[in-house]
């Protein structure tokens, strides 16, 4: 059963993980090994807010704002994208 | 479509970086070239900072530190350091054994990102017969430990073949025993060393169902806890595997003695040149070079890849493997079903996986297997 990630998830990188900035073809991009995300503006923006302690609430808040877009529509966007890591295990909830 | 070069190529992704050929391991799957590099071939520390520097310019993000057993070169420490300063996520690729606790703490000082442990069994008996080495598999299980002991992210790495199939279920027992957080269930590859022994090795089509069946099941259950990655073999597959991501699309490998390669095994492929690492920068060879463009893309095909709906998913599939079993690297690989030797070569299979496994052919610098 995969870890479930719900509102009061603090996620969290997994240690395998890096986030790092593509120079080259100017994106944001996750590596684990031989795997490799590329990242939209809202996946870098939650992912750079992960392992800071932050709840996927509070992250989903300052999306929010970010974005200029009403919080609780993008909690739903924000819990489905970290669930989706999550089950990869790309992401882990820091609380458990 | 056409076949004209796309211009300009877009940047390979990975580095496969053979540091040595040297290993004190005698898989006789080793996906070393039969010709091993001697010692005093390789390339110094500088040239592989420099390759690592080059690598991080060109757009590659991923560098595999490989071998042979990348730990027997003593400058492996200042390798993963250049590699990490160059921007490039740093995986070490190792059999551990010649790794103890203070290098690996020393190597993730120096940035190392992630190692992937091989086993070869789950069982030390058969796990050590394997690897040609007593004693191997408890070091392994005692290195693994430490792995994850400083800290380091561990994947486990197993090669499957018939002796070794029906315990898949306890090889995935063993990477959640050892905290890894990701298994790599690859069956041999039967080229160089694996086809001098694939008679010894490859497994029936129906061990191969059962392993996989078991996989996909162990997937869905560990879903966020292991993943499972899973190199299927193609002799009772219907189309081949798109061998690389596609002959220079994604990755370039460097040899231990400096020779640029589109793959580790390009080198059997007659009539290619491939150009030295200490003349030829990374970006000039990917770009230019005819070892990277002659098959490239889809211009080099023929008939039946030419018209395949298929040919920018599978691109041919494998030409080293289209040389070793059809004769010619330029055609069809026979593991797909369109290949005219397709049907041969499934009887092969067939008839070598019944038959009792004959002794095997151990890797070894002195005396590389002859090729029937």
């Amino acid at each position: 059963m995969s870890p479930q990630i719900n509102a009061d998830s603090r996620p969290a990188l997994a240690t395998h993980v890096r986030l790092q900035h593509d120079g080259v073809r100017q994106q944001w991009v996750v590596q684990a090994p031989e795997r490799l995300f590329v990242l939209d503006d809202v996946a870098h923006a939650v992912l750079s807010r992960c392992g800071n302690g932050l709840t996927v609430a509070e992250i989903a808040d300052q999306l929010g704002i970010e974005f200029d877009a009403p919080a609780d529509e993008i909690r739903g966007d924000v819990l489905e994208l970290l669930q989706d890591l999550a089950d990869k295990g790309i992401v882990h909830d820091q609380r458990a | 479509m056409t076949s004209a070069p796309e211009s300009p190529v877009d940047p390979p992704l990975a580095l496969l970086a053979e540091l040595t050929h040297r290993c004190p391991l005698r898989c006789p799957y080793c996906s070393n070239p039969l010709a091993l590099a001697g010692r005093s071939t390789e390339l110094t520390t500088e040239v592989w900072l420099d390759v690592f520097a080059q690598a991080g310019r060109l757009g590659i993000l991923q560098v595999h530190l490989s071998g042979g057993e990348p730990a027997a070169r003593r400058d492996l420490e200042a390798l993963v350091a250049g590699a990490r300063s160059a921007g490039l996520y740093t995986n070490l690729i190792t059999s551990g054994l010649l790794l103890d606790r203070a290098r690996l703490e020393r190597l993730r000082q120096a940035g190392l990102d992630h190692v992937q442990l091989s086993v070869q069994d789950s069982e030390p008996c058969g796990a050590d017969r394997i690897a040609g080495f007593q004693g191997a598999h408890e070091r392994k299980l005692a290195i693994a430990a430490d792995i994850r002991a400083v800290g380091l992210p561990l994947t486990l790495n197993v090669v499957v073949h018939r002796h070794n199939i029906a315990r898949v279920p306890e090889l995935i027992d063993l990477a959640l025993a050892l905290d890894a957080a990701r298994l790599e269930v690859a069956h041999a590859q039967y080229y160089g060393w694996g086809l001098a022994n694939r008679a010894a090795l490859l497994p029936t089509r129906a061990q191969l169902e059962a392993a996989t069946a078991i996989v996909t099941q162990a997937r869905e259950r560990l879903k966020g806890r292991l993943a499972i990655d899973y190199v299927p073999p193609d002799y009772y597959a219907r189309r081949p595997k798109a061998c690389m991501g596609g002959w220079g699309r994604r990755f370039v490998a460097v040899a231990p003695d400096g020779a640029i390669l589109p793959c580790h095994a390009a080198r059997t492929i007659p009539g290619l040149e491939f150009p030295d690492v200490r003349q030829t920068s990374l970006a000039d060879a990917w770009q230019h070079a005819a070892a990277f463009t002659h098959f490239r893309g889809t211009g080099w095909m023929r008939e039946p890849c030419r018209s395949c709906n298929r040919r920018e998913i599978d691109w041919g599939g494998c030409r080293c493997q289209a040389l070793a079993l059809a004769g010619a690297a330029d055609v069809v690989d026979p593991a797909c079903s369109l290949s005219p030797l397709h049907e041969t070569l499934v009887a092969v299979a067939e008839g070598e996986s019944a038959s009792p496994p004959p002794a095997f052919r151990y890797r070894s610098l002195s005396e590389g297997p002859k090729i029937a």
